[in-house]
C-alpha cells in the first residue's frame, strides 16, 4: 500500500516537473499571442496575462505594413526567396549525394573528405566576396544570391545527410537495375528518389524555415523594401515607428511565426526524425 | 600491371559521378573555396567596394589589434556568449533529455511541445519578442514582482544584457535535446542491469555508462553549436544593437558593421578570418581531445 502510494506520489511529481518546464518553454510564444491584444497600458501597467478584449485592431494595422507596401506583399517575397531556395536546394543536394553514395570514382575520398571540411566553413568568412561577387554580376537586391548556392548545392550539410540516408538503401537495388539495362540517371530517379521521399522532405522542411527565419542574408544581399521578406520588414516596423506601439509589433510578429508552427504541426514527425537520425539541428 | 588493376578497379560507369558531383564541384569552387581564398586576400588590402584594392600588408590586423578600441571588447564579448550558450544549451538538453527518458505517457506529445522554441533560430520576430518581454517594466520584472524580487534591468545594463541575449540561445535547446533522447534510446540496457548487479547506483551509472555511451552525439553538438555561438548576430543586433555600452557588440555585428555599413570590405575580411581562426583553434582543440574522451563502438570509422 505504501509502496502503491509512493509510486503514484512519484508520478505526479513528475508529471508537475514536466508541466513547470512546458510552461516556462511555452510562455514566451504564449505571451506573444495575448501581447498582440494588448495596448501599451494594458503591456506594462498590468501583470494579466489576458487581454482586456480580443480585437484584431493590431492585425489590421500591422497588416498594412509600409507605405504601399503591406504584409501581403512581404509574405510573397518570402515565398518567392524560400520556395526556389528549398526546392533547388534538395534537387542539387540529392544529385550530389548520389554520386557519392553510389560510385567509386578517382579523387573521392578528397573529395568527400573536402565536402566534410566545408561543413565546418563558417558563412562569415565567405560572405564578403560573395557581396563582391555577387555584386559584379548585378545580383545584389534580387533573390539570385539566395537560389545560386541552392542550385549549386551549397549546403553540405544535406549532401552529408542524404549520402547517410542512400547508405542505408541496399545496393542491390540499383545493381539490378544496371542489369535490367537502366542508366544511372534512370536508376536514380525511378528506383532511389521515390525511396528517400522522407529524407528529401525532412531536408526540405528544414531549408524552408532556415531562410524563412533567415535575417542576416538578407538584410546584405536585398536592400528594397519591395522585395523585403519578412525578416526585413519585421525589423523596419520596428524602426520605422516613432513610438513602437508593441501589440501591433507582436501581432504582426506572430503572424510571421504562425506558419512555422503549423507546417511544423504538420510535419512533425519528419521534423524529430529528420534530427535524431541526421544530427540536423533546428 | 598496376595500370590494369586500377581500370579494373574502376567501372566506366564510376566516372559519371562526375556529372552528379558537377553542381557541388562548381559551387565548392565559386562560392566556397574562392571566397574564402580572396577574403583572406582582402585582408591584406584596403579594399573598399566602390575602389581599387590596394594591397596593405598587415596594416588591418595591426590596426585591429592596437588600435581599434572595439575589437578586443567584441573578442571578449563572442566568447563570453559561447561559454555561456553553448554548455548551458547542452546542459538543459541532456538533463531534460535524461529526465524525459523513462516511460512516460504521452512522451511523443511533451516532445513536440519542447521543440517549439528551437523552430524559431535566429529569428527576428523571437528576437523583438525578447526585447519587449526583458525591457525594464516589461512582463519578466512584473513576474519578478509577483514573486517579491527585485526588478532587473536587463537590457539597460552592461551586466545582464549579455546573459539576457544568451537566455534566448539555451531557450531553443530542444533540436539537441531531441538528439539526445535518440542517443540514450540506443544505449544498451543490459549495460545497466550488468552495472545494477555489480552495484552501481544510479548516479555513478549515469556517469560512467550514459554520458560515456552518448559522447559522440555530445562531441557533435558541441562542435555545431561553438561554430554557431562564434558567428551569432541576430539576436545582439535586433535586441540591443550591440548596447549598452558595446556589451553585446559581438564580433559578427562589428563585421556587418565594417563592411556593410562602411563598406570596409578589406577591414571586414581582416575581422573574418578573426572568427575563423577562433573556430578553426576551437574545432581543432576539441577534436584532439576527442580521442581522450569521445567514445566510439566501431573504433571511429565513418
Amino acid at each position: 500500500m505504501n509502496r502503491k502510494t509512493n509510486k503514484i506520489s512519484k508520478l505526479i511529481l513528475q508529471y508537475l516537473v514536466i508541466f513547470i518546464i512546458g510552461i516556462v518553454l511555452l510562455f514566451p510564444i504564449i505571451y506573444m499571442f495575448f501581447a498582440s491584444f494588448k495596448t501599451n497600458e494594458e503591456l506594462f501597467g498590468s501583470v494579466s496575462l489576458l487581454p482586456a478584449s480580443f480585437h484584431l485592431q493590431y492585425y489590421v494595422d500591422g497588416w498594412k505594413g509600409h507605405g504601399s507596401m503591406t504584409y501581403t506583399k512581404f509574405f510573397i517575397n518570402t515565398f518567392i526567396l524560400a520556395a526556389p531556395t528549398t526546392v533547388l536546394t534538395v534537387a542539387s543536394c540529392a544529385l550530389v549525394a548520389f554520386g557519392f553514395a553510389r560510385f567509386k570514382f578517382p579523387g573521392k575520398r578528397i573529395l568527400f573528405m573536402v565536402l566534410i571540411a566545408t561543413l565546418m566553413l563558417p558563412n562569415s568568412v565567405i560572405v564578403i566576396p560573395r557581396y563582391v561577387l555577387y555584386n559584379n554580376f548585378g545580383w545584389i537586391n534580387s533573390y539570385m544570391p539566395f537560389y545560386v548556392p541552392a542550385l549549386l548545392a551549397c549546403y553540405p550539410f544535406f549532401i552529408f545527410m542524404l549520402i547517410q540516408f542512400l547508405r542505408s538503401i541496399p545496393r542491390d537495388l540499383d545493381e539490378s537495375a544496371y542489369i535490367d539495362g537502366c542508366g544511372t540517371f534512370r536508376t536514380f530517379i525511378q528506383i532511389l528518389l521515390p525511396l528517400m521521399k522522407s529524407a528529401l522532405f525532412s531536408a526540405g522542411l528544414f531549408q524552408f524555415l532556415w531562410t524563412y527565419n533567415d535575417y542576416f542574408n538578407s538584410l546584405v544581399f536585398i536592400n528594397s523594401v519591395s522585395k523585403y521578406p519578412i525578416s526585413l520588414a519585421l525589423r523596419m516596423s520596428m524602426d520605422s515607428d516613432s513610438v513602437i506601439i508593441w501589440g501591433k509589433m507582436m501581432a504582426m510578429a506572430f503572424v510571421a511565426v504562425a506558419p512555422v508552427i503549423i507546417i511544423f504541426f504538420l510535419a512533425q514527425k519528419h521534423f524529430v526524425e529528420g534530427i535524431a537520425t541526421s544530427g540536423l539541428k533546428g | 600491371m598496376a595500370n590494369k588493376v586500377k581500370s579494373h578497379y574502376y567501372k566506366k560507369r564510376d566516372f559519371q559521378a562526375y556529372f552528379y558531383l558537377l553542381p557541388w564541384l562548381l559551387g565548392f569552387s565559386i562560392l566556397q573555396l574562392y571566397p574564402f581564398i580572396s577574403s583572406f586576400y582582402y585582408s591584406f588590402t584596403d579594399y573598399k567596394i566602390a575602389s581599387q584594392a590596394n594591397w596593405v600588408g598587415l596594416q588591418n590586423y595591426i590596426k585591429l589589434f592596437s588600435q581599434d578600441t572595439e575589437f578586443w571588447n567584441s573578442v571578449k564579448v563572442t566568447l563570453l556568449y559561447t561559454i555561456y550558450t553553448v554548455p548551458g544549451k547542452l546542459i538543459m538538453a541532456l538533463g531534460v533529455a535524461v529526465f524525459l527518458n523513462r516511460d512516460i505517457k504521452g512522451i511523443n506529445l511533451i516532445r513536440t511541445l519542447y521543440y517549439i522554441p528551437s523552430l524559431f533560430g535566429g529569428s527576428v520576430a523571437v528576437a523583438i519578442l525578447w526585447k519587449l518581454m526583458f525591457m525594464d517594466n516589461g512582463v519578466i520584472n512584473a513576474i519578478l514582482g509577483l514573486v517579491n524580487l527585485p526588478a532587473v534591468q536587463w537590457l539597460g545594463n552592461t551586466k545582464t544584457a549579455l546573459p539576457t541575449i544568451c537566455a534566448l540561445e539555451i531557450w531553443q535547446f530542444g533540436s539537441s535535446m531531441v538528439m539526445f533522447l535518440a542517443a540514450l534510446k540506443n544505449v544498451p540496457r543490459d549495460l545497466y542491469e550488468a552495472a545494477a548487479i555489480d552495484g552501481a547506483g544510479k548516479i555513478s551509472s549515469f556517469f560512467r555508462i550514459t554520458i560515456p555511451q552518448i559522447t559522440p552525439i555530445i562531441f557533435f553538438n558541441m562542435i555545431m553549436q561553438t561554430i554557431q555561438a562564434l558567428q551569432n548576430f541576430t539576436s545582439a543586433f535586433v535586441i540591443t544593437d550591440g548596447g549598452p555600452l558595446k556589451s553585446t557588440n559581438v564580433l559578427g555585428i562589428k563585421l556587418y558593421k565594417e563592411g556593410f555599413s562602411y563598406f570596409k570590405m578589406g577591414y571586414a575580411s581582416s575581422i573574418s578570418w578573426v572568427v575563423f581562426v577562433m573556430i578553426l583553434i576551437v574545432t581543432i582543440v576539441l577534436f584532439c581531445s576527442s580521442s581522450a574522451w569521445v567514445y566510439y563502438e566501431d573504433g571511429g570509422e565513418m
